[in-house]
């Protein structure tokens, strides 16, 4: 037998598992399938199937709304045009973000199956994480969008700024998952102590309520958390074009640097910290 | 033509069970699950991995696989590895046969379309077309592993790496299984696998290693690594003497007495275990506390269900034995041709004067045993040397 020299494509001395792998085409198929078979597994075989993933948002919205409506009136000083659409599209971003974040912490352990007898890239796990409620994302804005045009709304090219904030969401939400997920595999206390933080940043951000609500110097400040950010740019961009930017809230597009950088750098920590576990993350589950 | 597959030189690897406690340090301790295990595995070369539960054979599997990191060592791959180490790895118990196949030849490494294009033929193989639309939690066993089976071997790896699968299904699938294996070997695909099974050992590596506390024991033919297996396996448990104090017994009181019996090779080292075939010697050790003619020395030896398989006496085979004086004492031994099947075969032997009456002196039953092992299990009793012939007559004509 002839020995030819080796293609050096194929010879892999570095052979741990890695957080993102060499085959890109591998890691979109994997990732797309891991999401679409939970997206389909999610509601399968209930009765009501898909219309409890948007009843949920949807009667979470509605208690929401009796009780900061009626009971708090968080819509009359200073009055919010729409108050019902700004608070539905809110609670659709963060039930994305809450979704991702929170299904993230125990990713890893739900797929300890695959990880312990499969190699492929670390990352896909929360990355298909994110995936399957980026689909539950875009059916449930379907009845924002119904709801929006039916409450008077008319669509505006400003609505085409919406997918950027869902973009810049989904980085927060992924680089929050990645850094959960590799923590939870040290620390199992993760799960109990984000369940508390996301509440925190829940009831924190303005999503029931604007950021008109916060005291007056103390906006700006606000407005470095990124959800405040992109909800205060959804209202302006979605609800009601009278309603401040974010820009102007915050007091300058320059100051926007704050809020993004967070996001980038969330990420950014996120993927280091991912791509420095994933080699033993089978081996410590 | 050559893609060797190579995996040289030191590997470790440790298993850290951490005892966590929130913001205090960790304790832990280390299991060195492979141990510097060494080895180099051509293309094309059908290699085993054998070894006793917790021996790092897994490990050691999935270090290559790329599931483990290695802890110092060097590791090389040279081929497209098999993803999977294991059968039906990503199977959704919830979704039809249909959904899972897909699913699990996207994470093997096809696209959507060569899944597509396969699928038929996957089914095909797993003989399950009838069954396509029933979840999988419906499925049997068999039918499961079946149907990941068929997926696996769809994979376009050069390398593979299996984890215990060569019992799948029955009798007419486990040959299909050997089959495709055949022609895996033929197409020159690398393969590891480990396993229990000793047989598919001996029918199918090229090359076996056995794996013990994460060391590598032995490396090399696969029916000599087999043995050695099969030694380290029975070896550890049968080594049995009767207790002291029952060889002690009255032995002051009787003309003459067995006071020890032992099987071994013939190297002359006792052994508590043998393979079959190899040829073994049956030893009783007497003292004599009086003067005593031509004793006939006998020896039974029945297997783990009681049946005497085999008896002999000096009377029978070998003739006068002579005269003894008090205070001897004698090693007697008894050669015989290993046609023994595997099982556990006890030893008694036995003293009788001399003359046609049984007249026993000493018989001490089931004194000394011995396990008998092979790869094979044939279900018989013994192993006659054999040999076939097949004499054809003239060529039939049709009636």
């Amino acid at each position: 037998m002839a020995r030819v020299a080796p293609d050096p494509e194929t010879v892999s001395r570095r052979h741990a598992p890695s957080a993102v792998g060499g085959d890109l085409r591998r890691f979109w198929n994997l990732t797309f399938t891991l999401a679409s078979t939970d997206f389909r597994m999610t509601y399968f075989g209930s009765a009501l199937g898909y219309l409890w993933s948007l009843m949920q948002p949807l009667l979470y919205f509605s208690v929401l709304y009796v009780v900061f409506t009626k009971i708090f009136k968080v819509q009359t000083n200073p009055p919010v045009k729409h108050y019902a659409v700004y608070m539905l599209t809110g609670i659709i971003l963060w039930t994305f973000f809450l979704q991702t974040t929170s299904t993230s912490v125990q990713c890893l352990l739900a797929r300890e199956g695959l990880l312990r007898k499969m190699r492929f890239p670390r990352l896909v796990v929360p990355l298909a994480v994110a995936l399957t409620a980026l689909f539950q994302l875009g059916m449930n804005f379907i009845a924002v969008i119904l709801f929006a045009v039916i409450s008077g709304l008319t669509p505006r090219v400003s609505w085409l700024e919406l997918p950027v904030l869902v973009v810049l969401m989904a980085i927060l939400a992924v680089g929050t998952g990645m850094i959960l997920s590799c923590l939870y595999i040290r620390y199992r206390d993760i799960a109990p102590i984000w369940a508390v933080a996301a509440q925190i940043l829940f009831y924190g951000s303005p999503v029931i309520y604007t950021a008109a609500k916060y005291p007056g110097g103390f906006v700006r400040i606000a407005l470095c958390n990124p959800i405040a950010a992109i909800n205060t740019q959804m209202e302006h961009a979605f609800v009601d074009p009278t309603a401040h930017s974010a820009a102007t809230v915050i007091g300058g597009g320059i100051r926007l640097a704050i809020p993004l950088g967070i996001i980038f750098g969330v990420f950014a920590l996120g993927l280091w910290f991912f791509h420095r576990e994933a080699p033993r993350i089978a081996e410590n589950l | 033509m050559s893609k060797a597959f190579r995996l040289p030189h030191q590997q470790y690897h440790t298993l850290k069970e951490r005892a966590l406690h929130p913001f205090r340090s960790s304790t832990f301790d280390i299991l060195q699950a492979v141990d510097d295990v060494n080895v180099e595995i051509a293309q094309g070369e059908f290699f085993g991995i054998i070894g006793r539960n917790g021996s790092g054979k897994s490990t050691l599997l999935k270090c290559m696989a790329g599931i483990y990191d290695i802890d110092a060592g060097r590791l090389e791959v040279r081929g497209r590895l098999s993803p999977f180490i294991e059968l039906g790895v990503g199977f959704n118990m919830d979704l039809t046969a249909r959904d899972n196949v897909m699913i699990n030849a996207i994470m093997l490494g096809l696209t959507r379309k060569q899944a597509r294009q396969r699928f038929d033929e996957i089914i095909a193989f797993a003989e399950l077309e009838d069954f396509l639309d029933l979840r999988l939690k419906n499925y049997s066993s068999g039918m499961t592993v079946r149907l990941a089976f068929s997926v696996a071997i769809q994979v376009d790896a050069e390398v593979l790496l299996i984890d215990e699968v060569l019992a799948v299904g029955d009798a007419n699938f486990q040959q299909k299984c050997f089959d495709e294996f055949q022609r895996l070997k033929k197409a020159g695909r690398t393969i590891l696998f480990v396993t229990h099974d000793m047989s598919a050992i001996e029918r199918f590596c090229d090359r076996a290693m056995l794996l013990e506390k994460g060391k590598m024991l032995a490396l090399g033919e696969p029916t000599a690594i087999a043995r050695r297996y099969n030694e380290l396996n029975f070896g550890r448990t049968v080594h049995s003497h009767a207790p002291e104090t029952e060889i002690e017994r009255e032995e002051q009181r009787r003309e003459v007495a067995i006071v020890d019996a032992w099987f071994e090779n013939t190297g002359g080292e006792r052994i508590p275990a043998i393979a079959c075939g190899e040829p073994c010697r049956a030893c009783v050790e007497v003292h004599f506390n009086s003067d005593l003619e031509d004793p006939i020395f006998g020896f039974t030896i029945r297997n783990d269900v009681g049946a005497t398989i085999f008896a002999t006496t000096t009377a029978l085979d070998h003739g006068p034995t002579g005269s003894f004086k008090a205070g001897q004492t004698v090693i007697v031994r008894l050669d015989f041709a290993n046609w023994l099947c595997p099982s556990r075969y006890n030893l008694t032997p036995s003293i009788a004067r001399a003359g046609m009456g049984a007249d026993a002196i000493d018989i001490r039953e089931d004194i000394t045993s011995l396990v008998v092992h092979s790869g094979h299990f044939t279900g018989g009793v013994v192993n006659l040397p054999h040999t076939f012939e097949l004499v054809r007559g003239p060529a039939g004509r049709p009636a």
